[in-house]
């Protein structure tokens, strides 16, 4: 048991999150390949369930236990190796609650890690995030820290739709203040991580800090950025998003993924339709991304083509003085 | 173990459970020939035998997982054939409300857990029924109902290794029909049959005559009676015969199958066999063959009339049922 507003690493955040839930209701249960020995001790194998190298079974499995009454949580590892189950997670677990009229409610947790920026190699290093939200029938976190990582954990397993929760490897040993009691983090609500007026960054997970890095580095050139983060992706708080832009006039998305029907894309799409919001906007939103690659091992490339502080810093600043030139 | 012997009364039960499963289809490519229907029928005419004699096994607590080839499944389980005949129809009474149609058709108040477009999806579901059932505790079985096409999956390997590993409740009931859409058996397996898997695994197998309705409820009667007996999974094998084509839109697609072995299988028709030997054993008699007939028939008028009557869903109600909770 942890001391009131203690602090917390997001590791150890994500696997109180699930203690926690598991000592509330007897009905969730969880599965991975090598489930941490802590949950195992406490639970034991009955509810802490190790299970071979396979993926599509235990996907599959969490479908049918979750229709026969249960709440499982399956941690696949990392993402990639949840393509092994793809059918299981988009033709299955995203469709059926639909397809079936609504008979039951399929209340499942993936977690999903991914390794950007570990020197992992393109097998081990892609979000993922965007492939689930488009399968359509998924909802999507992705914290950006220890507290929002067990508060949007416990949310996502007292949910009653399946989600997909994406954890940053780079965040792991990062810690934070976690609130005591019930730090649950509604679903659908962004944060906003520093307030600016000259442009908005809205960065997904682990490009929050790295968003807030650039932003300081902005604040010499003076310009003031606001750092948005969604913290969930589907649903996703559109109305955060487009309020703060017609403040600042400026959008500039930070996404670890390969840009193409990226997540950014999305939320800069979300921008651009909404029509005041688009009256609002004095540059072109911008995503930065992950350069139109796989990610590569060496470091010296992988450093080169994930997004990082200066990469958003040089866009902010571009995206800034072209309004400038503009209005000279 | 050894299975009780049916009583007359159950035998007619039986029989008339297989002649309201070929009627049904029957009737639902008569209509969609006709157009009063649309979409995709995979109609089960000739295998009525396995969902039957298995079935008959089952309380309303087991749970069942079936394929594409589903409306034998869901009759067997006990489904109503008013609702499953609105489902094809897309009306708003059928199981799924019109968002599922002939492929799809779930009732898990029965424990009918889905029929399922994409080959081998069921076998990870049921699998996670058989583990709630475990976790449960209340003597229930999920039964897995699946073809020789879904062994050629690497879904089968993982799910009879975890239910051998976890000795889950299951049994894994392969209907062995000769043919993966267009293609042979024996083309696709390099195993005799999928029941071959089964001693790599531990797992006890058995192949059944899947044409001889009271030959599968014994064998499945063996299969679960150890099942429910904390044995471990069992896989059946009911080697049967799809008599039809593998699927119907408004043109019946061209017979890729040789006549002689149309010839051959049409003379072990399963329905025609019990029949006979009903009438043989004096359990039945002509006069009473013809009112099961009549009272078939007249059940699927008040099918017809229940679907054609049910209201077309309105264009808003393509939004329901999506998530259980907002996600937007």
């Amino acid at each position: 048991m942890r001391m009131p507003n203690s602090t917390c690493s997001y590791d150890a955040a994500l696997l109180d999150a699930v203690a926690e839930e598991m000592r509330r209701d007897a009905r969730v249960f969880f599965m991975a390949t090598n489930p941490p020995r802590p949950l195992s001790e406490e639970f034991g194998p009955g509810r802490v369930r190790r299970t071979p190298i396979s993926e599509a079974a235990m996907t599959g499995m969490a479908i049918g236990a979750a229709g026969s009454g249960f709440r499982p949580i399956v941690h696949w590892g990392n993402v990639c190796f949840s393509f092994v189950a793809f059918d299981q997670a988009v033709n299955q677990a995203a469709r059926i609650r639909y397809m079936f009229g609504g008979q039951r409610d399929f209340p499942i947790v993936f977690c999903a890690r991914y390794l950007n920026g570990t020197r992992s190699a393109a097998q081990h290093s892609q979000t993922g995030y965007a492939l689930y939200a488009h399968a359509a029938g998924l909802k999507i976190a992705a914290p950006s820290n220890a507290a929002d990582a067990k508060g949007l954990l416990k949310a996502a397993i007292r949910d009653p739709d399946p989600v997909v929760f994406f954890e940053s490897e780079r965040l792991g040993k990062t810690a934070s203040e976690i609130a005591s009691g019930e730090p649950l983090v509604p679903f659908g609500s962004a944060a906003v991580r520093r307030s600016g007026t000259d442009v908005t960054i809205v960065a997904i997970a682990y490009m929050v800090e790295e968003a807030l890095a650039a932003a300081s580095a902005l604040e010499e050139h003076g310009i003031n950025a606001e750092v948005l983060d969604p913290r969930t992706l589907v649903p996703l708080d559109t109305d955060a998003i487009r309020e703060s832009v017609q403040r600042t006039g400026r959008l500039i998305v930070v996404d670890e993924s390969f840009p193409t029907c990226s997540f950014a894309a999305e939320i800069i799409t979300s921008v651009v339709e909404d029509g005041a919001t688009m009256q609002a906007l004095q540059a072109p939103p911008q995503r930065v991304c992950t350069l139109p690659v796989p990610v590569p091992f060496s470091p010296a490339l992988e450093d080169h083509v994930l997004p990082g502080a200066q990469r958003i810093a040089d866009v902010a600043r571009s995206v800034v003085d072209r309004v400038a030139s503009r209005r000279l | 173990m050894s299975t009780p012997a049916l009583t007359p009364d159950a035998r007619r039960r039986l029989y008339r459970q297989m002649l309201l499963i070929r009627r049904f289809d029957e009737r639902a490519l008569e209509l969609r020939a006709a157009g009063e229907i649309d979409g995709v029928v995979h109609p089960y005419v000739g295998q009525e035998a396995v969902a039957v004699g298995v079935c008959a096994n089952l309380t309303q607590r087991d749970r069942i997982t079936s394929t594409h080839r589903g409306h034998g499944h869901c009759i067997a389980k006990g489904a109503d054939p008013q609702r499953m005949m609105a489902e094809l129809y897309g009306r708003v009474d059928g199981y799924c409300k019109g968002k599922a149609g002939s492929m799809h058709i779930a009732d898990f108040e029965i424990g009918m857990l889905g029929a399922n477009g994409i080959v081998g999806a069921g076998l990870p579901i049921a699998a996670g029924a058989a583990l709630a059932s475990a976790m449960e505790g209340d003597g229930s079985i999920a039964v897995c109902f699946f073809g020789d096409g879904a062994s050629n999956e690497g879904e089968l390997h993982e799910c009879l290794n975890v239910s051998a590993l976890w000795r889950l409740p299951v049994v894994w009931l392969c209907e062995n029909n000769g043919w993966a859409t267009a293609t042979p058996t024996a083309e696709g397996l390099a195993a005799e049959g999928p029941s071959a898997f089964a001693p790599a695994y531990g797992i006890a197998s058995e192949v059944v005559d899947g044409n001889d309705v009271e030959a599968v409820f014994e064998a499945t009667g063996r299969a679960v009676a150890s099942v429910r007996a904390g044995e471990g999974p069992v896989v059946l094998e009911a080697r049967t015969f799809r008599m039809l084509g593998h699927a119907y839109r408004r043109v019946a697609p061209p017979e890729v199958r040789d006549p002689p072995l149309l010839d051959e299988w049409q003379r072990r028709d399963p329905i025609d066999r019990f029949r006979a030997r009903l009438i043989t054993d004096g359990t039945i008699d002509e006069a009473a063959a013809a009112d099961i007939e009549r009272s078939v028939s007249a059940e699927l008028d008040d099918a017809v009339r229940f679907a054609s009557a049910s209201p077309v869903p309105r264009p808003e109600d393509a939004f329901e049922g999506f998530f259980a909770s907002a996600a937007r």
